[in-house]
């Protein structure tokens, strides 16, 4: 059976969730991930901010989801190649297969960005310094530790790592990272109460439901520390830890500090397979996301009918936004099986 | 050695590996809302002291967290102690509190007024 309602390229939870709407309304549904294991990014998480919810939970809600008899998933399937004729959509798989379909809903999300481009700060070239990714995964396994297999003492968190930064050409903000940095501070805390954990940041942004909340109890209840100053420059100590700099812009003074950690909070680019298909079916709209109809009124359309977004396919999301995001495109593609009105 | 008239000038640099951080975990103890500072400035704006001086508490606070403690206690004395920081603070700092305690802290390290 290579012919279906929608298709849906993308496996992470924005692709799931839209897939299991989809499928509670008598649609048939074939989703399309490239890698082995579905979840996207949600693999890598521990817990999820605000509320420190264990992220497995999450992921076997997801896969439950992916049980149901009207979804049928594809791993491993990259998607090479999407074009619509006067009737169907045609996707065309990395391995030359062919599936055809009423409607195609894009929801293959974002790739961190490539930390290596910040020189400066030396990651790649100095090992005490990781990123957002590598952190998360160390307290995941239930350890922090330097790269000498030592406790860290202290550990520095830098925002803005490939976001609102005009050098890598990323105007934008990534809306997460400040959120998650504060996250990952109080889970150093938490694992090595001794440590001393300092973020550095240019503006601290916590819009959205108890964020806020979160940022004060970091202050409140775990002592997580906060400069204002962009740190620009990392140096090896002969002690094997790092030095960095930044200025402290709230007193107008340059201020030095030695680190066992720099963790990186690398921002969120569009993923390869979002701008090339977006590319493709000619939605490709700023910095490479895929771009919808109206920003206001039809964030799930696009100009090309029967084709569909949800989540960072469109631009940097958190995860109860990318998930009603998804609810509401799998609305939308009902309405147009259907062919309801406007 | 003849006296050239030269001299070494004193880094301008805060290195937190050298600042003495335990100073202000004393403040921390006495007065627990003091982790809650933003540094708006919010204290420094309706500042009674601050209209008629350079004192301004946003900035003394900082530099106090940060361990640098050299002038503070002379702008310090600039204080009247009214509490209107304290009224306009967003956070619920008890501003006053910070500065009587780190006035005693100043004096018990011996920090001498230059004035």
């Amino acid at each position: 059976m290579k012919k279906t309602d929608v298709i849906i390229i993308g496996g992470g939870p924005a692709g799931i969730e839209a897939a299991y709407d989809l499928a509670r309304n008598d649609v048939q549904v074939f989703l399309f991930e490239k890698e082995d294991e579905l979840f996207g990014h949600m693999n890598i998480a521990a817990t999820l901010f605000p509320n420190f919810q264990d992220a497995s939970e999450i992921r076997s809600l997801l896969l439950q989801k992916t049980k149901h008899n009207n979804i049928k998933i594809f791993k491993n399937t990259g998607v090479a190649k999407v074009h619509k004729d006067d009737k169907d959509w045609h996707v065309q798989t990395e391995k030359g297969e062919e599936y055809t379909a009423k409607a195609v809903l894009l929801a293959s999300g974002f790739k961190t960005f490539d930390a290596k481009y910040k020189e400066e700060l030396g990651y790649g070239i100095y090992k005490g310094v990781i990123t957002s990714v590598e952190f998360e995964e160390m307290y995941k396994e239930g350890k922090i530790l330097t790269p000498y297999e030592k406790k860290p003492q202290r550990i520095a968190f830098l925002n803005c790592v490939g976001s609102r930064d005009e050098k890598v050409g990323n105007h934008y903000c990534s809306r997460v990272c400040c959120i998650n940095a504060v996250k990952l501070s109080i889970e150093a805390k938490k694992l090595l109460p001794d440590v001393e954990a300092y973020c550095f940041y240019m503006d601290i942004r916590m819009s959205g439901q108890f964020y806020e909340e979160l940022y004060r109890k970091s202050q409140e209840d775990y002592n997580v520390n906060y400069i204002r100053g962009r740190i620009s420059e990392v140096s090896p100590t002969i002690d094997n830890r790092l030095q960095i700099k930044c200025e402290d812009t709230l007193s107008q003074t340059p201020l030095k500090m030695s680190v066992d950690l720099l963790v990186l909070m690398i921002g969120i680019e569009a993923s390869e397979g979002t701008s090339m298909i977006a590319k493709q079916v000619g939605i490709n709209g700023e910095y490479s996301f895929a771009k919808s109809l109206s920003l206001h009124s039809a964030d799930n359309k696009t100009k090309n009918e029967g084709f569909f977004l949800a989540g960072t396919c469109k631009r940097p999301l958190t995860m109860p936004e990318t998930m009603a995001d998804a609810r509401a495109a799998a609305l939308e593609i009902g309405y147009y099986l259907k062919g309801v009105p406007e | 050695m003849k006296d050239l008239g030269f001299s070494i000038s004193k880094s301008r640099t805060i290195d937190l590996d050298k600042a003495d951080l335990s100073v202000y975990q004393k403040i921390i103890d006495k007065v627990p809302s003091a982790k809650l500072c933003l540094m708006c400035g919010a204290c420094t704006a309706t500042c009674s002291a601050r209209n008629h001086t350079d004192f301004n508490f946003r900035k003394i606070h900082l530099l106090f967290r940060r361990g640098q403690f050299d002038g503070l206690a002379d702008e310090l004395d600039k204080c009247m102690l009214c509490g209107k920081c304290r009224l306009v603070c967003n956070r619920g700092v008890n501003t006053r509190a910070i500065v009587y305690n780190m006035r005693i802290i100043l004096d018990n390290l011996n920090y001498k007024r230059i004035k």
